[in-house]
């Protein structure tokens, strides 16, 4: 069988072991991490809107284009994101091909690059975070953290799971390197930030 | 055909090296802005060369560990030491399901291995997802950047070719209009699909997870709708922990495009609900290459093309030119290192000027690694020419000699007889004039005058 024939052609050699070295450094910090979010996810092509507080969210997606043209609207954030699809009911994750926009609930995100952790292990179709035409993503601000490197202190995978770090639209430069929004992902993000620094 | 002779075809079009490389280059300062901007570069490349140098140590460990983990969350994990192993596994799952359409996202390790052209022979459609490569799918051509599949082609090129199987309107070349045509084509094929197949960028070894790094969404579209997720991972792609992603990952997209990260960074284990994950480690050539010292180290790449968009060679003579699945810089360690009858001129395709050291996220010493290819391959044609300059370069009166020997036949022979004897270097350039005195003998008359 392949699999005893690779391990033990592998065992054959010894190649030195330098040992397994601890994640540590002076990693970037920032003061003001929710400022530094929201320019690295406009850098992203995504927009930043800072809430004070969560009902805020439903006036705020009221003042945006996608959500006001979307005809069918799914939402993962109890209360908000006026939903028509109930995700729960679809038997099969292609009818979520005409959302327009799904507003989602983002567990942590990272002021370096923008970048929104969006858990969707307990999701019944994972495809919400991708065929959506525009996207809402819901993140509070002590839930931002400076690197990766904190991200990962957060992130646990218990069982079976699926997580995604979202940072900004899908986009391409594979045409004479054109930055285009809008490959195959949703259009555009936005993120709702909640809460004062 | 030899590097050099495919080089020389690339560059034949007018304006088509230097165009090739003005885009090149913008991507690697693209990268430079992000690396400035990022004061714990170097401890990063650091600590990603020491994880991926101790993984490899304990490679068979980890991949145990690794097995035991995925399959302790729902996957099937498959092993294969070769492509062929490699092609039977994706054609046994397929056919099992009477699958008929597959939407593949970017991987390395399936160009690598010829599965497309395998499946396609065998009555299944497989549809290469990321923009670039789909546009060199239709084009019947190979990727010619590991990262930007299709950087070798202009914007009216694939105006054209999206025209003809897009029908997007002629002389329709604005990248916009082009991307959404697109767009619209591959989200029918994404909904009509009945299995997605993704390449691997992180295994993890602690968790059984695996992580796919993409800017379109086209691996996680291409996962998330149809029943059957086949990913394709090199057992060198294996990391320690989860924690280690925080190192590669914040140094793998600033590499390749300058972006802090990509724009979707998926993390799956086990299934999705009422789907399977099925995931195939291919050895084809990896333990080998491993077990050889000199090269070893190649395999901590992370596939981020930061050596390619800084290679003179590479920007003046294309990525086609290498006539191998990885081009470019690490592409000339990996290739010949794997087939050395086929690649033998790519450890050569190379001024030695060092500069993909330089950038390499891991520390992967490419200029170190080419060389020692080049030593292994013996003498070479012109070596006569070079052991001639040792000589004349190791004692002085012969240096002497030897340079003004070379300024007078400068002076005294016909252009062309000197350019017959300078071979290849004059075929672009004119040959500087040397100068009429050696610096010598100008120092020595400045001396006396003092």
């Amino acid at each position: 069988m392949s699999r005893e024939s690779i391990l033990a052609a592998l065992r054959q050699s010894e190649p030195p072991d330098p040992g397994l070295p601890e994640i540590e450094g002076r990693w970037q910090h920032f003061d003001d991490r929710a400022t530094r979010f929201a320019a690295a996810l406009e850098g992203a092509g995504g927009r930043c809107i800072r809430v004070p507080a969560r009902p805020r969210i439903a006036a705020e997606l009221q003042g945006l284009e996608a959500f006001r043209q979307a005809r069918r609207r799914a939402s993962v954030v109890d209360g908000l994101g006026d939903p028509n699809v109930s995700l729960g009911d679809l038997d099969d994750p292609r009818r979520l091909a005409d959302v327009g926009f799904a507003l989602l609930p983002g567990s942590l995100a990272v002021a370096e690059s923008g970048a929104v952790w969006v858990d969707a292990s307990d999701y019944l179709h994972r495809a919400v975070l991708f065929l959506p035409e525009h996207l809402g993503l819901v993140v509070r601000v002590p839930d931002l953290v400076d690197t990766l490197h904190q991200a990962y202190e957060r992130i646990r995978f218990e069982g079976v799971g699926f997580g995604c770090f979202l940072a900004g639209p899908s986009k391409t430069a594979d045409i004479e390197q054109a930055l285009v929004i809008g490959a195959h992902g949703a259009r555009s993000v936005t993120v709702f930030l909640v809460g004062r620094s | 055909m030899t590097h050099a002779e495919r080089a020389a075809l690339f560059a034949a079009e007018p304006g088509r090296s230097a165009w090739h490389d003005e885009a090149l280059w913008s991507v690697r300062q693209r990268r430079d802005e992000a690396v400035r901007a990022l004061p714990e570069w170097g401890r990063l490349v650091e600590l990603a060369g020491q994880l991926k140098a101790h993984t490899l140590a304990r490679l068979p460990d980890y991949l145990e560990q690794f097995e035991s983990e995925a399959t302790a969350r729902g996957a099937v994990v498959h092993w294969a030491k070769d492509a062929a192993e490699h092609n039977r596994i994706v054609l046994g799952l397929l056919e099992e399901r009477r699958v008929e359409r597959v939407a593949k996202s970017k991987s390395m390790l399936t160009e690598e291995c010829g599965l497309n052209p395998y499946l396609e022979a065998r009555g299944i459609e497989v549809i290469d997802t990321d923009l670039g490569e789909r546009i060199v799918q239709l084009r019947n051509e190979a990727p010619s950047h590991i990262v930007l599949p299709a950087i070798h082609l202009k914007r009216t090129e694939i105006g054209a070719l999206f025209h003809e199987h897009l029908g997007t309107p002629a002389g329709e070349s604005e990248p916009a209009a082009l991307v959404a045509a697109a767009r619209q084509d591959l989200r029918r094929r994404f909904l009509s699909a009945q299995a997605g197949i993704t390449g691997v960028n992180f295994g993890i070894a602690e968790t059984g997870g695996i992580v796919v790094c993409t800017n379109e969404g086209n691996a996680d579209l291409g996962t998330s709708l149809p029943p059957l997720h086949i990913a394709s991972m090199g057992i060198e792609k294996l990391i320690p922990r989860l924690a280690d992603l925080s190192v590669f990952l914040r140094l793998l997209a600033r590499s390749a495009t300058g972006q802090p990260i990509t724009a979707y960074t998926s993390h799956f284990h086990g299934p999705r609900p009422d789907a399977e994950l099925h995931i195939v480690l291919v050895d084809n050539g990896r333990s080998a290459l491993r077990a050889r010292e000199a090269v070893r180290e190649a395999l901590h790449c992370i596939r981020c093309g930061a050596c390619m968009n800084t290679c003179p060679v590479f920007r003046y003579g294309g990525g086609h030119a290498y006539g191998a699945t990885i081009p470019g810089p690490i592409g000339s360690v990996l290739e010949p290192a794997k087939h050395p009858q086929h690649h033998a001129s790519l450890p050569f395709a190379c001024s030695g000027c060092g500069a993909c050291g330089g950038v390499c996220p891991v520390g992967i010493d490419l200029p170190q690694q080419l060389q020692s290819l080049r030593a292994e391959s013996g003498p070479q044609r012109g070596a006569m020419g070079l052991r001639a300059m040792s000589f004349a370069m190791r004692g002085r009166r012969r240096y002497a000699l030897a340079t003004g020997v070379m300024r007078l036949a400068q002076r005294l022979l016909p252009r062309l007889v000197i350019e017959r004897m300078a071979r290849g270097w004059t075929r672009d350039r004119a040959l500087p004039q040397a100068a009429r005195e050696s610096f010598r003998s100008w120092w020595q008359k400045q001396e006396r005058g003092r």
